[in-house]
């Protein structure tokens, strides 16, 4: 490992690192703009300038140098770089006036004011007055699409979001035209990016060039309140920060974490926020005479309890939606077994994932960050980048990386990296699983191939055998080891595998969400935040959820839940990390915590549940499942082969084809968002475009 | 005085056709086989004793970079690539070899692409220059069709030729830039570490060099690297083509030993300057991005590398602006000023926004719109971006306004005053915006 010396103190670095990186070890702070862990080296802003003993008498891009590249001193003393030298500062200082001569000083107007990179390297790197007497630089605002607000006089040209664009999104949308002073940031004649994350680059942008347009001048950083949290909008459990002020939730931005999100979140995660001011529950209704009419609590509960006890019990079901925490779907759970009733079931979708299989038949086994080792990759009828956009990036992260075969099964798609079509549907998953097809040879070959099923090929009748084959192929090219188990679920519901840990299915002779919902099945039905499914006329529909969607506008009496940064819950994201979100905010009006509403529920209904708050709850829970209680990490799921081989069954010919067709517009919350809504009509307008 | 019989570009101004068959009259393509014959670390060798230093402007030894190439072709395979985005005002003589004599380009191309284990070469060309592009093409067409190069060749090296044309921006001389509008790219600078040598063209070991350096190659081959360094002073051999331009009686470029006096050059081969040799204000020796030498030190100035730095300047391409006493010389270096201005790629901070800083500020001055004290703050802003920047530009655009003020700064003050005096002597001018 090179050893260098940094402002007197000797250091030794591994030899990949710059001497930015090498600095940083060191302790000292060296400024940036451009430079980004996550992105290429530009080099383009120069305020990483250090000084380099015994090279050319001037100073060096620290990002962009590496330690390697150092020459030691005459006798082979190790390279000497310093970051306080008065070249240094006289250079940070000039950087910081070029910088500031073209940058309009309209901190009091911008977004970015109290989280500013340059607001605060100017005041650390800068000096206080101006020399520059000109007139400044004036660019015209472009529109680069519904989330994204630009304000380019004070563009720097970073090129961080031109760098995001093209390596991590996979789409060229951003770019620079013009050159010298007059070069601009911009999309190809103004048309929206068309990425999935591109909310990430307001974050990237270290200036107010690029800010949140949902957001524009709603609020001031100092004056937000901060709560980490978990994202629900899709199953990879992104890590989130929910800004709110006062009980209103202002905006939503991401948390590092390295195991699941990297940095980044998808679009409809940062700006879902809209969605929970609109459509909400925030008090009991009743139907009465076709129409719905508001209610107390206590008269709400006492038609439920009437319906009830009239009721026998293997005539009661319940469906639990998919955005909801851990901890109600296992009090809905233990209500409904008090009751007597085997009619449970969180796959409204009719996913044919059954805990029978084992756990490790519908967890994401090789984890999100385990893709940047997989040396092969199958999808089989998944559409990452409409699932789990961040997920996606994750394999073009990997595919960028090289040497990554990408091969699916399912409908044509673009992925923003390339990959193999294979194949429609059933057909081509039999000739994989029987070795018959050609790119079986390049998953033997790898040492850690990784196949993806998604919910497109289990939510079917026959997602049981797609299952089986696909097991049968991922045992067959050695994916399923002791030390690399490839065979991952990707899931599209936050909600579906904590509820099947928690057993959330229907129990002995009891009845499958699809057969719930038939006519005739049941008398009543309990969706709990379920809107992705209809039940047929003729059954006693109970809702609780937080917004006025499918299922409250089918239901007898509504329960006024809460979203998901009004509580505190467990969310399992498709790995099965168990994750905790932090209560950021507070359910509108009489709406109250999902988990309360139940317990409430079952005083009346005479079978009171045992616990009185949310920690003795989970107390509960984690007695019955203990891995509940291991915060962030994944309990090993294993995988019961003999049960899964044994539903190999005849498959349909129909193609696979992903549950998530409009991105945008997957569950109630995002159907509640103006924005959400914009982007999606954006997106299928595009797709008309695209088709002519 | 450059004799006779020590030229290399024995047609440069066009006097005989530029054909294959005149131009091997003239000697080239003659034993180019046996000179290939001798291996490539004799051809190497040969180059470096030659102490040939590049003819771009910037100087480096030619031998010296041909030998930063890898021994062996690894998996990668080597390219040269050669620079003839001449776009320097000022600077005119690689048109003069790409036009009337490029045969020498061609073979000093596959000779040093044979020197560095390229089997194929690229000619980037300047995007204004359409019939020097043409007449290049011409020129590497024949040399295909008499298999002088080509994979079936008669000297028995595989090896590839392609012109290039670029699309007239001055950042693209820069070698880096050069490889990446090669590429298809955007022409911005690279940075560096690492080194075209390493990974330069697609990836790939790369060598830039610019025309002249290439097209002296056979001759010097051919005649022995003794001969070369005989001519000119230590340090500063061989024979090299000088551009002379501005208020001279006859502007010409010329091919003369290094280290002549300016005043026997301009004297002897540009006419001597307009009004008598007293009437010189001052000359930018070696294109634009020099600094400016005023006249006194032009009378022993030695026009070679060393002998322009001694003048706090830069040889640079040789390309001799000339500049009488009739000129605005604030004007001038402004006009400049404006050139770098409107060709920096926006790339990095300094040059950015510093070029067009620079050239508001210098284009007050030249009007007298000024304060004395921002000529200090405008010297401050070109040490601020010099030597700031990824690539030369920035340098480039500092050092003309480094150099006026350095010798006159007595101008600019005594415009400033004027000014000041009387501001509206004429009708008050329009903003130029």
């Amino acid at each position: 490992m090179p050893k260098l010396i940094v402002d007197g103190k000797e250091i030794e670095v591994p030899p990949e690192y710059t001497i930015l990186q090498a600095c940083e070890a060191a302790g000292a702070e060296i400024p940036r703009f451009c430079y980004h862990e996550r992105l290429s080296i530009a080099g383009n802003c120069r305020m990483c300038l250090v000084e380099v003993q015994g090279g050319p008498p001037k100073p060096v891009a620290s990002c962009a140098m590496g330690v390697r590249d150092l020459r030691p001193g005459p006798n082979g003393e190790p390279p000497v770089v310093f970051t306080k030298s008065p070249m240094v500062k006289k250079a940070r200082e000039g950087v910081m006036e070029f910088l500031l001569v073209n940058h309009p000083l309209d901190c009091p107007i911008c977004d970015q004011g109290g989280e500013c990179d340059l607001q605060d390297q100017a005041m650390a790197y800068g000096v206080d007055s101006s020399r520059f007497h000109e007139n400044k630089r004036a660019v015209e605002d472009k529109y680069i699409g519904p989330l994204v607000r630009t304000s380019m006089n004070r563009c720097i040209h970073c090129t961080r979001c031109v760098r995001f664009t093209n390596e991590v999104a996979g789409v060229g949308d951003l770019g620079a035209i013009g050159r010298g002073e007059d070069m601009e940031i911009t999309t190809y004649l103004e048309h929206a990016m068309g990425s999935e994350l591109q909310g990430n680059v307001i974050d990237l942008c270290p200036v107010g060039a690029l800010t949140s347009k949902p957001y524009a001048f709603k609020a001031r950083p100092w004056e937000l309140i901060k709560t980490e949290s978990v994202d629900v909008m899709d199953a990879v459990g992104s890590a989130i920060r929910i800004d709110t002020r006062g009980r209103e939730v202002m905006r939503i931005l991401p948390v590092v974490n390295e195991d699941v999100n990297e940095e980044w979140i998808s679009d409809k995660t940062r700006f879902i926020w809209d969605g929970l001011k609109t459509q909400r529950l925030d008090r009991p209704y009743i139907r009465e005479n076709g129409r719905l009419r508001a209610a107390s609590w206590s008269e709400a509960f006492a038609l439920i309890a009437a319906k009830v006890k009239a009721t026998e019990p293997s005539r009661i079901g319940a469906i639990a939606g998919d955005l909801n925490a851990v901890e109600e779907i296992f009090a809905l759970r233990q209500l409904m077994q008090a009751l007597g009733s085997p009619n449970l079931d969180c796959r409204q979708d009719g996913a044919q994932l059954n805990p029978a299989f084992g756990r490790g038949s519908y967890l994401f086994n090789a984890t999100i960050a385990g893709i940047e080792d997989a040396d092969a990759v199958l999808l089989i009828g998944s559409n990452p980048r409409r699932e789990a956009p961040v997920l996606n990036a994750r394999i073009r992260k990997r595919w960028l990386a090289g040497n990554l075969p990408v091969a699916y099964v399912g409908e044509a798609m673009d992925l923003t990296y390339r990959a193999e079509q294979l194949g429609a549907g059933a057909q081509t998953l039999v000739d994989l699983a029987n070795g018959a097809h050609g790119f079986v040879e390049v998953l033997r070959q790898a040492q850690r191939p990784l196949i993806i099923i998604g919910q497109g090929a289990l939510a079917r009748a026959d997602g049981a055998a797609v299952l089986a084959a696909a097991t049968r192929l991922a045992v067959d090219v050695g994916a399923v080891g002791d030390d690399w188990n490839g065979l991952s679920v990707l899931h599209t519901a936050a909600a579906r595998v904590g509820a099947l840990d928690v057993g959330f299915v229907p129990g002995e002779g009891g009845l499958s969400a699809q057969q719930m919902a038939a006519a005739g099945a049941l008398d009543v039905v309990y969706l709990l935040g379920a809107d992705e499914i209809s039940i047929a006329p003729g059954a006693f529909v109970i809702y609780q959820g937080s917004h006025g969607d499918n299922g409250a506008h089918r239901a007898d009496v509504i329960l006024p839940g809460a979203a998901y940064p009004e509580k505190s819950g467990i969310y399992l994201n498709t790995e099965g990390r168990v994750q905790v979100a932090d209560r950021a905010s507070f359910p509108p009006g009489d709406a109250r915590e999902d988990w309360a509403i139940i317990r409430a529920l079952s005083d009346v209904l005479g079978h009171r549940l045992g616990y009185d708050n949310l920690g003795a709850l989970r107390e509960a829970l984690v007695a019955e499942v203990p891995h509940m209680a291991d915060r962030n990490q994944i309990a090993a799921g294993a995988l019961e082969l003999p049960a899964i081989a044994a539903a190999i069954a005849q498959m349909e010919p129909a193609p696979f084809a992903s549950p998530v067709v409009d991105f945008y517009l997957t569950n109630p919350i995002a159907r509640a968002s103006a924005v959400m809504a914009e982007c999606s009509a954006l997106a299928r307008g595009a797709v008309a475009q695209a088709a002519e | 005085m450059l004799s006779d019989k020590d030229r290399i570009f024995t047609n440069v101004y066009g006097l005989q056709p530029a054909s294959l068959q005149a131009a091997q009259r003239r000697g080239a393509w003659d034993g180019t086989k046996f000179l290939l014959e001798m291996g490539r670390d004799w051809i190497i060798d040969e180059m470096k004793k030659s102490n040939l230093r590049g003819r771009g402007g910037a100087g480096f030894p030619t031998g010296l970079k041909w030998s930063f190439m890898p021994k062996q072709t690894g998996d990668r395979p080597h390219y040269l690539v050669i620079n003839g985005d001449e776009s320097e005002p000022g600077t005119c003589k690689d048109r003069e070899i790409l036009r009337h004599d490029p045969h020498l380009l061609i073979e000093g191309a596959m000779i040093a692409s044979f020197a560095m284990g390229a089997h194929a070469a690229y000619i980037y060309i300047r995007g204004e220059f359409i019939a020097e592009r043409e007449a290049l093409q011409r020129a590497v067409d024949e040399a295909y069709a008499a298999r002088l190069i080509g994979q079936d060749n008669i000297h028995g090296y595989p090896f590839d030729l392609y012109v290039h044309h670029g699309a007239g921006a001055y950042i693209c001389g820069e070698e880096t830039a050069l490889l990446e509008s090669l590429e298809g790219k955007k022409g911005m600078p690279r940075l560096k570490p690492p080194f075209p040598a390493n990974m330069g063209l697609y990836g790939c070991p790369t060598t830039v060099n610019n025309v002249e350096s290439i097209a002296v190659a056979g001759t010097i081959l051919r005649r022995g690297a003794d001969w070369f360094n005989g001519i000119g002073r230590p340090n500063n051999v061989g024979t090299k083509l000088f551009g002379i331009s501005g208020h001279v009686g006859t502007p010409c470029v010329v091919e003369e030993s290094m280290g002549i006096p300016f005043r026997e050059l301009i004297e002897r081969h540009g006419g001597g300057v307009r009004g008598g040799w007293d009437n010189l204000l001052g000359i930018i020796p070696g294109g634009a991005s020099c600094p400016i030498i005023p006249a006194h030190l032009c009378d022993d100035l030695i026009m070679d590398f060393d002998g322009c730095r001694a003048a706090t300047s830069s040889f640079g391409t040789a390309g001799v602006l000339v500049m009488d006493k009739s000129t605005d010389v604030i004007r001038a270096i402004a006009r400049l000023s404006y050139f770098f201005k409107h060709e920096s790629c926006g790339q990095c901070t300094p040059c950015r926004e510093g070029t067009g800083w620079m050239w508001r500020v210098i284009s007050r001055m030249a009007e007298g719109r000024a304060q004395k004290r921002e000529i200090d703050m405008l010297l401050d802003v070109t040490k601020q971006i010099e030597g700031h920047t990824i690539c030369a530009l920035g340098d480039a655009a500092a050092w003309p306004i480094q150099g006026l003020i350095r010798h006159f700064r007595p101008e600019i003050e005594k415009r400033i005053d004027q000014y000041a005096a009387n501001p509206h002597i004429d009708p008050v001018p329009v903003a130029a915006e």
